[in-house]
């Protein structure tokens, strides 16, 4: 048995654009990412918008093609490969991958009960055998997710933004998938109630044995919940590590930049060192070499025509041609 | 220094299908000459119903109280806010003294005109400026807010632009007619970290540069620790701490106000555990008697707190609360 739930190598997703017979260019999406989730991992993934996050998220659950590299997944019952999957398997693995949505106000149908939200992915996968085993797998799965019986009768209308996302875990997690990914689940809520759903999440991951694909642009939430950060940049993993490491020593200077971005609560830390200027490149227009060198303070030559590769040291990726030379810098 | 808008006992409700729906109640703030004012809460709180209200913008169907009273102070004089009627008295307010910047940069400006004809339209309104005139005072504002060829990008809609690049265009817009009060909700929650970092940043040079006032609404504390001077704290429609930013944030004094900072993921300290405020802000229909914050406070000291409306204590003279457990303290 190995121990990573999801390994990826090379994935890549690209989608055409322009229409008819001759497609114009492809926009890269998620270009050349290989990653390993481990299991019973919390994985968080960060990035800007436009990075290609939530694309690999859907690529990982087989929600968009897969346009090369492969994908694996292994939960220990079944192994499966992400690109072949079709028919009953890929059925299967409908039950054992899920997501849970940003927007809870969206997500949820207005006119279904919360009962009946949660209980569609059982009867539309055909999960159960009757009303009676449904009605039990709903009540059980929302009463982990702290909701009554009362609940389960109302309309979405009637809940506030930290409930309904209860509700959307609750709908996300009835199938008993083993991978969830979670993407800025918690991004449409306010402070106070945000820090009650990643609570929950965690406890339901201890409770119920399930890994976690946490998609995020807030790191310092990231930085609370997940065990292992990726960092992604115009589609590409710039630098991944355990979060303890990546938040001690941070090693591409878009991570970096991007810890220095967060405004501080200290009204007298003037964090100006660090600060991009410009913004992402448009992903159908991709600069050459490294894909941050058009931001990056440090770009020398070699960053405008080679793309770096990733590197590993002491379980630390990054991919930047000069990030021992500017480490080596700032400890001097 | 002098003040530049004066808000005293502002108390608005919406009357809808359900009846009557208290969304401020009783507010009152100074914000003087070049001053930042941060406006902070959750959704729900109340927080942009009352800058909508600076500048008489809010839906046909919001009851202002009689003693609600909102003053802004101009060059040529004293202008009863409340009282303004027709659009000519309004234009006043509206993108005269008081310029606004919204959340979402898209939403907000028009998809079929140019950027540059959005600008000039609203510089011809407010001012006696000639096409030609507006036309390179605009452009002159997009390249101050450090949008590069700013010629080009006057003939462009806004849909060409990137996100950072369309707030900017905004903030450029609402700057130049002028105004002596900026409000800004939420500038920059739609935008990315490192974007969110270069419009803070210009935000901040541009009030040392043309000295307006601010009131910066946002529900982050960071955004709001890193802008403002200031702090007003709001919780289902009243304002339950008010100070001087640093005082505000190092030591608050509101359960509201502490329960916020303790809930917030912090960088320092990765060992920390996420403390929530239990239980969700409640529903503007079922508003709790006594204290607003009641239903989630964990440090209920008495009957006092579901019965009676806790009066602002002044602590100091610059940082006030509204809560029962100050109140001896004050008196």
């Amino acid at each position: 048995m190995s121990r990573s739930l999801i390994q990826a190598s090379g994935l890549s997703v690209h989608f055409p654009i322009g229409s008819g017979l001759f497609v114009k260019q492809l926009l890269k999406a998620v270009d050349n990412v290989s990653i390993e989730i481990e299991k019973g991992s919390f994985f968080g993934l960060v990035g800007e918008s436009g990075s290609g996050k939530t694309t690999l998220g859907r690529a990982l659950l087989k929600a968009v093609p897969i346009s090369a590299g492969t994908a694996h997944y292994d939960d220990g019952e079944v192994a499966y490969d992400l690109q072949e999957l079709d028919g009953a398997e890929l059925k299967d693995y409908r039950t054992r991958a899920q997501l849970i949505f940003q927007d809870p106000y969206a997500a949820l149908s207005p006119r279904m009960t919360v009962r009946d939200i949660i209980a569609e992915p059982l009867e539309v996968m055909g999960l159960t055998k009757g009303r009676a085993e449904t009605d039990e797998r709903v009540r059980e799965i929302a009463a982990r997710c702290r909701l009554n019986l009362e609940h389960l009768r109302r309309f979405p209308h009637a809940f506030s933004g930290g409930q309904r996302q209860r509700i959307s875990i609750a709908r996300a997690l009835v199938s008993g998938p083993k991978f969830v990914v979670a993407d800025e689940s918690v991004a449409a809520l306010d402070v106070s109630i945000q820090a009650d759903v990643l609570n929950l999440l965690k406890q339901l991951q201890d409770e119920l044995g399930l890994t976690f694909m946490f998609i995020s642009h807030d790191l310092s939430v990231v930085a609370h919940t997940c065990d292992h950060v990726a960092v992604m940049y115009l589609g590409r993993l710039i630098e991944t590590a355990p979060t303890r490491k990546l938040f001690e020593a941070p090693r591409h200077p878009y991570t970096k930049a991007l810890f220095s971005a967060i405004p501080s609560l200290d009204p007298d830390d003037d964090k100006t060192a660090q600060k991009l200027a410009g913004e992402i490149p448009s992903p159908t227009d991709q600069p050459p070499g490294c894909k941050f060198q058009t931001r990056c303070p440090h770009a020398i030559d070699i960053c405008r025509s080679q793309e770096p590769a990733l590197e590993t040291e002491d379980g630390h990726d990054v991919a930047c041609h000069r990030w021992k030379e500017l480490m080596n810098l700032v400890a001097a | 220094m002098t003040p530049l808008i004066e808000v005293e006992n502002l108390t608005l409700q919406f009357r809808t299908d359900e009846g009557l729906i208290t969304a401020v109640e009783d507010v009152s703030f100074t914000l003087m000459k070049g001053e930042v004012m941060g406006l902070v809460g959750e959704s729900g709180s109340g927080k942009s119903v009352t800058a909508k209200s600076l500048m008489h913008l809010n839906a046909r169907n919001a009851v202002y109280s009689p003693e609600s009273r909102i003053t802004l102070h101009t060059d040529t004089g004293t202008v009863d806010v409340l009282s303004l009627r027709t659009p000519r008295e309004l234009n006043v307010v509206r993108g005269g003294a008081i310029s606004m910047i919204f959340q979402e940069p898209m939403a907000s400006f028009a998809p079929a005109i140019t950027i540059g004809k959005q600008m000039v339209e609203q510089l011809l309104l407010h001012s006696d400026m000639s096409k030609g005139t507006a036309k390179s005072v605009s452009v002159e504002m997009l390249d101050r807010v450090g949008i590069s060829d700013a010629t080009r990008r006057f003939d462009q809609y806004a849909f060409e632009l990137s996100g950072g690049m369309r707030q900017r265009a905004m903030i450029a817009m609402a700057l130049s007619t002028n105004p002596s009060l900026l409000i800004a909700d939420e500038p920059t929650t739609a935008l990315d970290v490192t974007i969110q970092a270069q419009v803070i940043d210009l935000m901040k040079d541009l009030v040392s540069e043309f000295g307006m006032g601010i009131i910066f609404i946002t529900h982050d504390l960071g955004v709001v620790a890193q802008t403002a001077d200031r702090v007003n704290v709001m919780y289902l429609g009243r304002i339950v701490e008010e100070g001087p930013v640093r005082e505000v944030i190092r030591n608050p004094r509101h359960p509201y106000t502490q329960g916020l900072i303790a809930a917030l993921p912090k960088l320092e300290d990765l060992d920390a555990p996420l403390t929530p405020v239990p239980g969700d802000i409640p529903s503007p229909l079922e508003r709790p008697a006594g204290c607003v914050f009641n239903t989630r406070c964990s440090q209920v000291v008495g009957e006092e707190c579901m019965a009676l409306v806790p009066m602002n204590c002044r602590l100091d003279e610059t940082h006030s609360v509204a809560c029962h457990i100050y109140r001896e303290a004050a008196e």
